[in-house]
């Protein structure tokens, strides 16, 4: 599996304010983890590709405050996660994992994608 | 097992008159010592081994009366010619002594041959095979079983071939004259009414008394099974009538006429064509319609008519999805009139359930309609001649605004003709503009498919999308056909494969019951075989766990298929739901020493399914988990399914 290793920073600014959690590196590695330990993989896939029970997270996954904000108060099929599920410093290495995901390839250099 | 020993302890027939009697007296000597009265010291007393009688001595060393021929002709000979008259091919069976006088008939007197008697190791499968077999076919086939404990063990696959709408013929093996039938096992395996445990889940069954009554009861069950809504049905088969000879001059096996299938009422086509011609955005709906490559015909021929997208929910192979008319479920939101046509679930068609634990757990509802466009809502459906009240199989109640009661796949070409005649000429125009506009848009979908299938490409466990389409690389250039749910494995083979023929997929269980996808497949590739199709079953794990002795089967039987296990290690439905509810409940979800909650993997140990089949007769390989491995395997089984032998691939996949 193609799992990205490198400490990706999170954006420390959001609205002129640093986010608390954010004051420490979030971890592509642990982020992997624990998208395996909280069933993120279950719907989404173990690289967020998603599939019938969930969207495609990455590559280029949505920002990590926009998805906090969903994951947080989710009212859809999508349970919410809380805080007391999953803590901030959890989430923010789960959005690194999904924004270490590189893009994958164009179909069309894929023979058996080209009937 | 001990349902397999239900020969009785005493022969009804006398066979071994002189056993007999020493198990009777060895019986009685039992009996004796232990007589109410008797005291401790005087059983104590007794020695361990007593001496043989003069009975015993005589039975074990003497020579066996002669066994009593029967004069004539039993009367399960005639059975077969019954079952004979209807070219029935196969009785998918796993063997018991209920049914021993017409097990020796169809093998001897029938010569094993229309029909043959297929050996199944479970009752569940012998169901699953004669309904993948009659949705290839459209011809019930026969399973014979215990009319109690084998019932039992097939009444789950009885409900999804009800649910599916799939004729099958169920015979129970029963003895039920208490005063003849033997003691012990073969009275626990007799009832009062063996069809009582189906009967929620049937469309006819009867208990025939006589060889005269067999035979009507049997072409009837045969004709109600064939006649649209197919369903399947039970006759429960007297051990006395099977061995008793055949004595009755006046006999007489009476003739199948196959019945017409209901249509829908004229007037109410007529009704739905002026709607249906006149409305801006109008959509079909189809799930268990195409009941033969006409019923695709017909819809193709609808469809492009009027330039109207069709969803096919896949009950059924309904409409081809390289049509440019294939559409999606998104497109109901914005339809102004909605045709179903054998749909199972309307309500949930126009409807949306979140299950999401609002409306205190019960989640919500919400219409999938968007308002203000006062959708017209049309169904044509068979099910509501078939509806009991127990099993909750016809869903929700959804009010609408012209219901028919028919065949849809019959009653589509006199609504092609109504729309024909109300087709009003300034209308043709917007027909080709709405026409053209589906194609970009099918087109685009296409090409978003075919992208949205390298994601996670090179992932290990391989993503259903790459066996998919490794799948196809492999098939393609055959004819083939699949059983499995082209929506599974997040609907990678509808979204990448080219299915533009009836027999491409045959839809789901029916009633979602687990242990149909592998013996349905032996049943989809027993009639594809005769057919020279090439069968493919994307299969999944949990289900495989239920019925893997079909697996067997098909090596006994000869019977080519490629089974690509989509193993994703789990039970993913409920992996989500209890995820889903431990989120619910602000609770991290207990994995153990699992990847999913605990109750929900099939793993620790992982299961070796290529062992498994190796070990029943098949060729096999895997556990593949690296997906650039999986060409020369998938090619090399290919060759193997091609030579006439069955094939199996272990994939360790996403999972879905």
């Amino acid at each position: 599996m193609r799992i990205g290793r490198a400490h990706v920073w999170l954006a420390a600014f959001a609205a002129g304010l640093v986010l608390s959690h954010s004051a420490v590196a979030a971890d592509a590695g642990k982020g992997q983890q624990a998208f395996m330990k909280y069933g993120c993989w279950q719907c989404h896939g173990t690289m967020g590709q998603g599939g019938t029970n969930g969207p495609k997270l990455a590559p280029d996954p949505i920002a990590l405050e926009a998805m906090s904000a969903f994951i947080r108060s989710s009212n859809r099929q999508m349970p919410p996660y809380r805080e007391q599920v999953l803590p901030n410093e959890d989430l923010a290495d789960i959005h690194a994992y999904l924004a270490s995901i590189p893009k994958p390839p164009d179909y069309k250099t894929i023979p058996i994608l080209n009937d | 097992m001990a349902r397999k020993d239900s020969r009785p302890e005493v022969s009804r027939r006398k066979f071994l008159a002189g056993v007999a009697v020493a198990g009777a007296a060895a019986s009685a000597t039992t009996a004796k010592a232990a007589t109410p009265g008797t005291t401790a010291a005087d059983v104590k007393r007794l020695p361990s081994a007593l001496p043989p009688t003069a009975h015993q001595i005589a039975a074990e060393t003497g020579v066996p009366k002669d066994v009593p021929h029967l004069a004539g002709k039993p009367g399960s000979d005639f059975m077969v010619d019954v079952i004979k008259s209807l070219k029935i091919e196969y009785v998918y069976s796993n063997p018991a002594s209920s049914f021993r006088g017409l097990h020796e008939s169809l093998i001897n007197y029938g010569k094993n041959s229309m029909p043959e008697f297929i050996t199944c190791t479970h009752e569940e499968n012998s169901v699953a095979m004669a309904h993948g077999y009659a949705k290839v076919t459209g011809r019930p086939q026969m399973i014979l079983c215990h009319g109690t404990v084998g019932l039992q063990h097939a009444t789950m696959a009885i409900y999804n071939a009800w649910c599916d709408r799939a004729p099958v013929i169920v015979v129970g093996g029963n003895d039920l004259d208490a005063a003849k039938r033997p003691p012990g096992v073969p009275t626990f395996h007799s009832a009062q009414d063996i069809n009582a445990i189906v009967r929620d889940f049937t469309k006819w069954d009867d208990t025939p008394v006589s060889l005269q009554h067999f035979a009507q009861s049997f072409v009837r069950a045969y004709k109600y099974a064939s006649t649209p809504p197919y369903e399947p049905v039970a006759i429960s088969l007297d051990a006395g009538i099977q061995d008793a000879p055949v004595d009755d001059p006046t006999l007489f096996i009476p003739r199948y006429t196959p019945s017409a299938p209901p249509h829908a009422d004229l007037n109410a086509l007529r009704e739905t064509a002026k709607l249906l011609v006149n409305a801006e955005r109008p959509v079909i709906v189809a799930d268990k319609m195409a009941r033969t490559a006409d019923g695709m015909k017909y819809l193709v021929e609808l469809a492009e008519l009027l330039q109207v997208p069709v969803v096919d929910q896949h009950g059924r192979m309904n409409f081809p999805n390289n049509h440019h008319l294939d559409g999606n479920a998104q497109l109901i939101r914005d339809a102004d009139f909605i045709l179903g046509l054998e749909v199972s679930d309307f309500w949930n068609t126009v409807n949306a359930y979140i299950d999401n634990g609002d409306e205190h757990g019960h989640g919500n509802r919400e219409s999938r309609l968007r308002p203000g466009n006062n959708t017209k809502l049309v169904t044509i459906s068979s099910v509501e001649l078939l509806t009991k009240a127990n099993y909750q199989d016809f869903q929700r109640f959804q009010p609408v605004d012209i219901a028919m009661v028919g065949d849809a796949q019959a009653s589509l070409p006199a609504l092609i003709e109504a729309v024909r005649s109300a087709i009003p000429n300034d209308r043709k125009a917007a027909y080709e503009k709405r026409g053209e506009a589906y194609k970009k848009a099918h087109q685009q979908a296409r090409e978003r498919n075919k992208q949205a299938a390298t994601l996670a490409w090179d992932a290990s466990p391989i993503s259903t999308a790459r066996v998919c389409a490794e799948v196809w690389a492999q098939i393609k250039g055959l004819d083939w056909s699949l059983n499995t749910m082209p929506g599974g494995m997040s609907g990678w083979p509808r979204r990448l494969w080219t299915m533009d023929k009836h027999y491409h997929h045959f839809g789901g269980s029916g009633g979602s019951g687990l242990g149909y996808d592998l013996p349905a497949s032996v049943g989809v590739a027993h009639a594809n075989k005769a057919l020279g199709r090439f069968t493919v079953s994307l299969q999944r794990d949990g289900d495989f766990m239920y019925s893997p002795g079909a697996v067997w089967t098909a090596a006994h039987h000869q019977i080519p298929m490629l089974t690509v296990m989509h193993n994703n290690r789990g039970y993913h439905q409920e992996v989500m739901h209890v995820q889903r509810l431990s989120n619910r409940r602000n609770r991290v979800a207990s994995l153990g020493n699992t990847s999913g909650p605990i109750g929900t993997s099939i793993e620790a140990p992982d299961v070796d399914y290529a062992g498994m089949a190796k070990s029943m007769g098949w060729w096999s390989a895997g556990p593949i988990k690296d997906p650039k491995e999986l060409a020369p395997v998938l090619k090399r089984a290919v060759e193997v399914v091609k030579s006439g032998q069955p094939a199996l691939v272990d994939t360790w996949t996403q999972p879905r």
